[in-house]
């Protein structure tokens, strides 16, 4: 049945993904100026292993909310960029919606069409399990992105961003900042995403351990709803509230541009601010240097582009050139990274236009 | 209302100019019956202005308790009065709207389709001007779309307006590709207008001033706004009595999307961008201000300043509850409990004098 056995070979080992990463990275830097490319991580394809060489023809079906958000917009891209990028592959994406209700159905008419692998990062994973593990039942594996299905007969495999981890990075960069400075008691300000959302309280959880090890704790935390409007209305109710502050933590780099509208509005310039997901707006702003902007944690969307990888390996029965194993892992979970001025040229191609 | 546009017949004639003036039209049979009134009548509007001004007053006492250094500063009234601007200069245009027996259900999307519309890189490389003229314009032009679906198509301004609700989304979403467009460093000329200050407040509260004025001037001042009553207060009546109620109409419409575009300019001043998303929910903080305003939801009645007042006391609601640590969900509840009291009040006080 399959065309090439996964064997773990030694030149398997050598080319893989560790390779492929690298090779990304040094062809990012070298090529600032390729800004049409919609996906850093696409480049990578041509540099690949025996993976990449053409398979079994496999169809993938996709399905993501509606990208009226600069991340989400790029997880369209990126998918839609690395599938192009496999002539064994035919790209079956259905019509993105933030109705819960719509993207059922969508993902019930991919099912219908007997895709040979769904890559679906749900709106909310609770309410899309259902239809996931309808289609794993159908016999087709599910490569979950991101929002995470709570029952593990729902999804093949999980890939997504470490959301803890997000909040762990930014403790460690502001904690680490302030005992720097000696600062006992310090104002520290967090503007959260959705609320209600799990991500959301991921994020704060990592953010609120990683400050205890400091001894610090947080002062004040509010909510924006994601959009630039909503992130400069809390910003600037908050900034009211706090007279002086020592540091902020943002949760993400859209609304961000609404929160550095405010604080550039409101003057203020005693503390530093933290972003998040590491849109490429606020890495410019980074490299750049003089506000009060200093890093971002990753959150990288090319989270989309690795599982259509992923998705494609699975339908054609391959592994990974980097694992010993026969198949692909049932759970990966990037790495979230602080980027501030120092590294922010490495990071820059990974950034996002918002 | 648009029913009783074609003559009934059985209403005998009136001159022309008994209506404006106020005086007691002929009561046409089926019409609401209701004399040409203006503002509150009898005292009437003066007590539900006191009303509300005692609520600010008493939200303003809970602030004074729970944040005593803060909330009292000149940086915080500031802050109140320019996050008020964005609401306050749409919520002029529809107390015109509804107090005339309509509802503007588009506000929020014609306000994202003005900004999305100004913010298009064709438009910043024309500059500053062309942008700001460019929002008003937009925002107008959307309004008599609306107006004539109302007046002449004899469309139910909710049906017409939920519509233009729709599509303006769906057009902004279309032209901005789904992204948050920022408004070009060369052209911070906008984000002066959020940054310059003038005696202490920045520009966007003079707008919002200037357009507070407007309105007023405009409804208690002119034929026009004596018209505008006598529209809504009985439809059929003001035809009689001479008013091109379809003109009208159509006018009322085009002011309501007029303040759309200068709603626009203000949240691009605030947030340096343009986006789909702004203006998500606005109409319903819009309607809700007009309403605890004073201003009768089935039109012939009602005063800017109610309105006015109506925003001033949800935005320091947002502002109390950020200031004390409170979560977006609590205000939500709080908003909620505050339209139901106002409406309450409302009514009893129109019963006990008649």
């Amino acid at each position: 049945m399959r065309d090439q056995s996964p064997r773990p070979t030694r030149r398997g080992v050598l080319f893989g993904g560790a390779v492929v990463a690298a090779g990304s990275l040094a062809a990012a830097c070298t090529s600032n100026s390729a800004k049409d490319d919609p996906s850093p991580a696409a480049q990578a394809g041509s540099l690949g292993g025996d993976n990449d060489k053409p398979g079994k023809q496999v169809t993938i079906g996709f399905s993501a909310p509606a990208a009226d958000h600069g991340w989400i917009a790029a997880i369209a891209k990126n998918a839609e960029g690395q599938a192009k990028k496999y002539k064994d592959v035919t790209f079956k994406p259905v019509e993105p919606t933030n109705d819960i209700n719509q993207q059922i159905s969508a993902v019930e008419s991919l099912i219908r069409a007997k895709v040979d692998v769904l890559v679906i990062l749900p709106n909310d994973g609770e309410q899309l399990n259902q239809v996931a593990r309808k289609a794993m039942d159908a016999g087709i594996p599910v490569v979950n992105l991101d929002r995470v299905f709570p029952d593990k007969l729902s999804y093949r495999t999980w890939v997504g961003g470490d959301n803890y981890g997000m909040g762990v990075s930014a403790g460690h960069y502001i904690g680490k900042k302030l005992k720097g400075k000696g600062a006992s008691n310090p104002v520290i300000v967090e503007i959260q995403g959705i609320a209600t959302l799990p991500l959301t309280q991921d994020r704060s959880k990592g953010f609120a351990d990683a400050l205890k090890s400091y001894g610090y704790t947080v002062t004040a935390k509010q909510d924006a709803k994601f959009t630039v409007e909503s992130g400069n209305q809390v910003a600037s109710n908050l900034l009211q509230a706090h007279k002086k502050i020592d540091a902020l933590w943002n949760h993400d780099d859209d609304q961000g541009v609404g929160v550095l509208a405010a604080i550039k509005q409101s003057g203020r310039k005693e503390f530093f601010m933290v972003g998040g997901a590491g849109s490429a707006n606020a890495m410019r702003e980074i490299k750049t240097g003089g506000g009060v902007l200093e890093a971002t944690v990753t959150y990288p969307p090319t989270m989309a582009a690795s599982a259509i990888k992923l998705g494609r390996l699975i339908a054609q029965g391959k592994g990974m050139a980097d694992l010993v194993e026969l198949q692909v892992p049932q759970s990966i979970t990037l790495a979230s990274e602080t980027v501030f001025k120092d590294n922010v040229d490495t990071y820059m191609p990974l950034g996002f236009e918002s | 209302m648009t029913g009783t546009f074609h003559s009934g017949g059985s209403a005998p004639r009136t001159e022309k100019t008994a209506g404006e003036r106020g005086g007691p039209p002929a009561r046409p049979t089926g019409g609401r019956g209701r004399p040409f009134a203006r503002g509150g009548g009898a005292g009437g509007r003066e007590i539900h202005h006191l009303g509300l001004v005692a609520a600010l007053v008493l939200l303003s006492a809970v602030g004074l308790v729970t944040e005593p250094g803060n909330f009292a500063t000149s940086g915080n009234v500031v802050g109140i009065l320019a996050l008020a601007a964005t609401i306050g200069v749409i919520t002029v245009g529809q107390t015109f709207v509804i107090i005339g027996g309509g509802i503007d259900l588009s506000v929020g999307s014609v306000m994202a389709l003005a900004s999305v519309w100004a913010t298009t890189v064709a438009t910043q490389s024309y500059g500053p001007a062309v942008m700001a003229l460019c929002a008003v314009l937009v925002g107008t032009g959307a309004g008599v779309v609306t107006g004539l679906l109302i007046s002449y198509g004899r469309l139910v301004p909710f049906i017409a307006t939920l519509a233009m609700l729709v599509a303006a989304r769906g057009l902004a979403q279309r032209m901005s590709d789904r992204r948050t467009q920022l408004v070009r460093p060369e052209n911070d000329a906008i984000e002066a207008l959020s940054t310059t200050k003038l005696l202490g407040l920045p520009l966007v509260v003079y707008i919002f001033a200037a357009v507070a004025a407007a309105g007023w001037l405009l409804l208690n001042r002119t034929t026009f706004g004596r018209r505008t009553f006598a529209v809504g207060g009985n439809p059929e009546a003001a035809r009689l009595a001479g008013i091109d109620v379809r003109r009208h109409t159509l006018t009322l419409y085009a002011l309501s999307g007029f303040c759309c575009g200068v709603a626009a300019l203000i949240i691009m001043a605030r947030t340096t961008t343009g986006s789909s998303t702004h203006g998500d929910l606005y109409e319903l903080d819009a309607i809700a201000a007009v309403i605890i305003g004073g201003t009768l939801l089935t039109g012939g009645r009602g005063t800017i300043a109610g309105s006015i007042l109506g925003v001033l006391v949800f935005t320091l609601i947002t502002n109390l509850f950020i200031l004390n640590g409170l979560q977006t969900s609590d205000q939500l509840i709080a908003k909620g409990a505050i339209i139901v009291i106002a409406v309450l009040l409302q009514r009893r006080g129109l019963r006990s004098p008649t």
